[in-house]
């Protein structure tokens, strides 16, 4: 699958999902249980297709991410549990099968920056908004009052 | 002869460049008038030289001129003529062209819609762009010439990528670009003012215009590549969170964020730096999204570290903008205060809330863009963020945005009462709360407090949004209201009904949508969301530049007939497979088949079948965005050349 990975460099303007591959391999897999068939279909969703540039298991026609989906599927459809499934996985794979990366130490600020970088600006605005109140106010510009009369007076007319 | 006839140009074109980016600015400083005229016609003549060089290069992929590198690895003979004129920014090279090119024409378009402003803002405004062009035409002469021959010129090309053999692909990039390279006037003015000291609300009201419309270009460009990737890609989806997705994403934030934050310095003129630091972070994230895309770093660190010479030209170029602008800033910043003051209830806190959760948002997609990479350059290890965690990040803050947006337009300037502003949106708040959980009580196959929550969302900025346009009826209420509100509040009011609309597309579609992979014998039928597929089996046929497998599915809906989908599968000469998906495309749902493979003799196919309940509202919402955009950038006070400064709309 090599020439996946040329798209990334090759396209500028496919500035979207320039890294899809587009056909579909679709395979018919038969489940009994409803709930198998809903935890193979979120753990297709949510795994990464490790020799494609940018695609989860679902979308990817690579023969890798067939064979992972005939894993997941034998899994999943053996009753085994989500956090079964994606630790053989990452075992076998490393954290990079995951899009959902896992909280650890090389993750914490991946997962707790969005609400530090939050707290902080709205901690500012409300300290800028207050500080601004009690100002004082500047007196008008004598060019401004002249306009002001100005408008004033075209009003009038 | 004409390859090196388009060289030439561009040579020229940068040189012109050079001149427009130094002699102009020179001419403000030391007061000579003809450096500071010479602005506009160097310019235009430089925009001259841009289109030649693009006449060029599109005539040598008409005349399959295969003696040019780039001519023959993206094209052949057998390519449809539209294809080969889209083929010209089919990749690297090309894409810088038109880049650089589209660039050259908003500089003209400054030079031509400025008669109102002084010459010294133009002259200004025109260096600061033609600095930026300097910066493309260098890249694209010294690592990425799209001119370049090849010593022994093959008899025929290579194929365009067949993924952007597609009309919604061809006009995609060119709507990006016209966004991306249109924050450059927007930065453009925002450095001139610096430049100036000139930081009042005229200068505010000569950048909005521009900066509306190029928000409105890239809204379209995004909207289309979202609808390309659904009906192209096979896979039913519409946004990947794919860095590349984000790379657009990330300025379009920021400008959302900046054309918010001109209105009050226009009609209040307060937020003054912040103003200049959201133009300045717009064009920067545009800059970065190209860095990203176009060094290679995101396909791996290491390829980037192997082949740096386009990376390390983009990204010394990002420092010296992005450092530059930011220096000027901190130099210029504490003159350009406002000394306006307002409190903390009011319709300027309630915009700069809107402006601090789109930057916290674009913050955090840029954490989560770059954290894989950062991690991998580090050594620590390799590690995926996908849509599971942009979803945990966008969800949860885009709620309080759609929240205060309908708070937002009911608050009063400078000074409000909390409690005025509850009772005033009383009815809106019971309604929209009533409304939305009655809709999926009733109206949906299941309830869920996800759908419920997004239809509250919907009401709540719908009712809110059509109270604000009664009350500027006065008291002849709403009626009244369409006619008196200007452009400029047409433009807020239909932009907002597209956040909602977007909001409903959203949240039905990520809930309800259904999907089955099945096998299929000619003959045989699934039944999903209620619709009976039946398939009639495959034929096959000769495309242009491909062979194709067609296969016919009827779809009937209690027993009635509905449609014939055509899902197709195509193979082109180049060797890659692609999928061309049936869709039924309705208001309130889609139908979608892709067509799998030939299982075996029998005829039988695997086939994935989609429901997708309101995913068009996904993108007529974003449509109704790029109007309202479109609406407010066409208010009549843009084009009030002289006096008459007070300014009407919303």
């Amino acid at each position: 699958m090599t020439h996946r990975s040329h798209y990334g460099l090759a396209l500028l303007f496919s500035l979207l999902l320039s890294s899809f591959s587009a056909v579909a391999t679709i395979e018919a897999y038969h489940f009994d249980d409803p709930g198998q068939e809903a935890l193979y279909k979120e753990l297709i969703a949510e795994l990464r297709c490790l020799v494609c540039q940018n695609q989860n298991l679902s979308d990817s026609n690579a023969e890798l991410a067939l064979d992972l989906r005939r894993q997941t599927y034998e899994m999943a459809k053996a009753g085994k549990s989500r956090e079964e499934i994606l630790s053989y996985m990452v075992q076998r794979y490393g954290d990079f099968v995951l899009y959902r990366p896992p909280l650890q130490q090389s993750t914490l600020l991946l997962w707790s920056g969005p609400f530090i970088i939050l707290v902080i600006a709205i901690t500012t605005l409300v300290i800028l908004i207050r500080r601004r109140k009690h100002e004082p106010q500047p007196l008008p510009q004598e060019a401004d009052l002249k306009r002001a009369r100005q408008l004033l007076q075209r009003e009038k007319r | 002869m004409v390859p090196e006839f388009g060289q030439m140009a561009l040579v020229i074109a940068l040189v012109l460049s050079l001149i427009q980016a130094s002699l102009p600015l020179a001419g403000t400083y030391k007061g000579v008038a003809v450096w500071i005229d010479l602005a506009r016609p160097i310019a235009r003549t430089q925009t001259l030289f841009m289109v030649l060089a693009f006449a060029a290069l599109t005539y040598s992929f008409l005349v399959h001129d295969f003696s040019v590198r780039y001519v023959a690895s993206n094209s052949n003979t057998a390519l449809p003529t539209i294809y080969l004129v889209s083929g010209v920014w089919g990749a690297h090279e090309g894409s810088l062209l038109l880049w650089a090119l589209t660039l050259s024409i908003w500089t003209t378009a400054v030079t031509l819609f400025s008669r109102s402003v002084p010459r010294e803002t133009v002259a200004q405004v025109v260096a600061v762009m033609g600095m930026v062009s300097v910066g493309f035409l260098l890249f694209m002469i010294l690592t990425s010439n799209p001119f370049d021959r090849l010593p022994n010129p093959p008899l025929e090309g290579r194929d365009l990528n067949p993924l952007l053999q597609d009309p919604g692909l061809a006009i995609h990039p060119p709507m990006l670009y016209m966004g991306y390279v249109g924050f450059s006037v927007a930065f453009a003015f925002a450095i001139a003012a610096m430049l100036g000291g000139r930081m009042d609300a005229a200068w505010a009201r000569w950048s909005r215009p521009w900066t509306n419309i190029a928000w409105v270009f890239l809204t379209l460009g995004i909207v289309l590549g979202s609808w390309w990737a659904y009906y192209e890609l096979g896979w039913g989806g519409w946004w990947f969170w794919d860095p590349v997705e984000n790379a657009s994403f990330l300025p379009w934030l920021v400008g959302t964020a900046l054309i918010h934050s001109l209105a009050v310095t226009e009609k209040r003129g307060a937020f003054k730096a912040w103003t200049v630091l959201l133009a300045i972070f717009a064009f920067s994230l545009s800059l970065l999204g190209t860095f990203l895309v176009r060094s290679g770093v995101l396909t791996s660190v290491h390829a980037f570290a192997t082949d740096p010479e386009r990376g390390i030209f983009i990204l010394i170029f990002l420092c010296v903008v992005i450092g530059g602008s930011l220096l000027l800033y901190s130099w210029r910043a504490s003159q350009i205060r406002s000394t306006v003051t307002f409190d903390l209830v009011s319709r300027e806190s309630g915009l700069l809330m809107n402006n601090v959760v789109l930057v916290v948002t674009t913050a955090s997609i840029l954490l989560g863009t770059l954290y894989p990479l950062i991690l991998d350059a580090l050594g620590v290890g390799k590690i995926s963020v996908g849509p599971p965690y942009f979803n945990a990040v966008f969800v949860p803050l885009t709620i309080p945005l759609a929240v205060m947006l309908g708070v937002g337009a009911s608050l009063r300037w400078k000074r409000d009462d909390a409690g005025r502003v509850l009772s005033h949106l009383k009815w809106p708040l019971v309604l929209s709360l009533v409304g939305g959980v009655l809709f999926p009580l009733l109206l949906l196959p299941s309830f869920s407090w996800g759908a419920a929550l997004g239809m509250v969302l919907f009401f709540w900025i719908t009712l809110t949004t059509l109270l604000w346009l009664k009350q500027r009826g006065g008291a002849q209420g709403l009626r009244h209201g369409l006619v008196a509100t200007g452009r400029g509040g047409w433009g807020m009011v239909v932009g907002h009904l597209g956040v909602a609309v977007f909001i409903v597309g959203i949240t039905l579609t990520s809930i309800y949508s259904t999907e089955k992979d099945v096998r299929l014998a000619p003959g045989e039928q699934y039944t999903l969301g209620g619709y009976d597929f039946l398939f009639k089996g495959v034929r096959r046929f000769n495309g242009p530049n491909f062979t194709a497998s067609g296969g016919v599915v009827e779809v009937s809906f209690e027993g009635k007939k509905i449609t014939t989908l055509f899902p197709e599968k195509r193979d082109y000469r180049s060797g890659m497979p692609m999928t061309e998906a049936g869709i039924d495309a309705g208001i309130t749902r889609d139908l979608f088949v892709a067509l799998g493979e030939e299982l075996d003799d029998s005829g039988a196919w695997s086939l994935r079948l989609y429901h997708k309940p309101f995913i068009r509202w996904i993108w007529l919402g974003g449509l109704m965005m790029a109007l309202g955009g479109l609406l407010a950038a066409s208010d009549r006070r843009y084009f009030r050349f002289q006096g008459g400064d007070v300014g009407g709309g919303g």
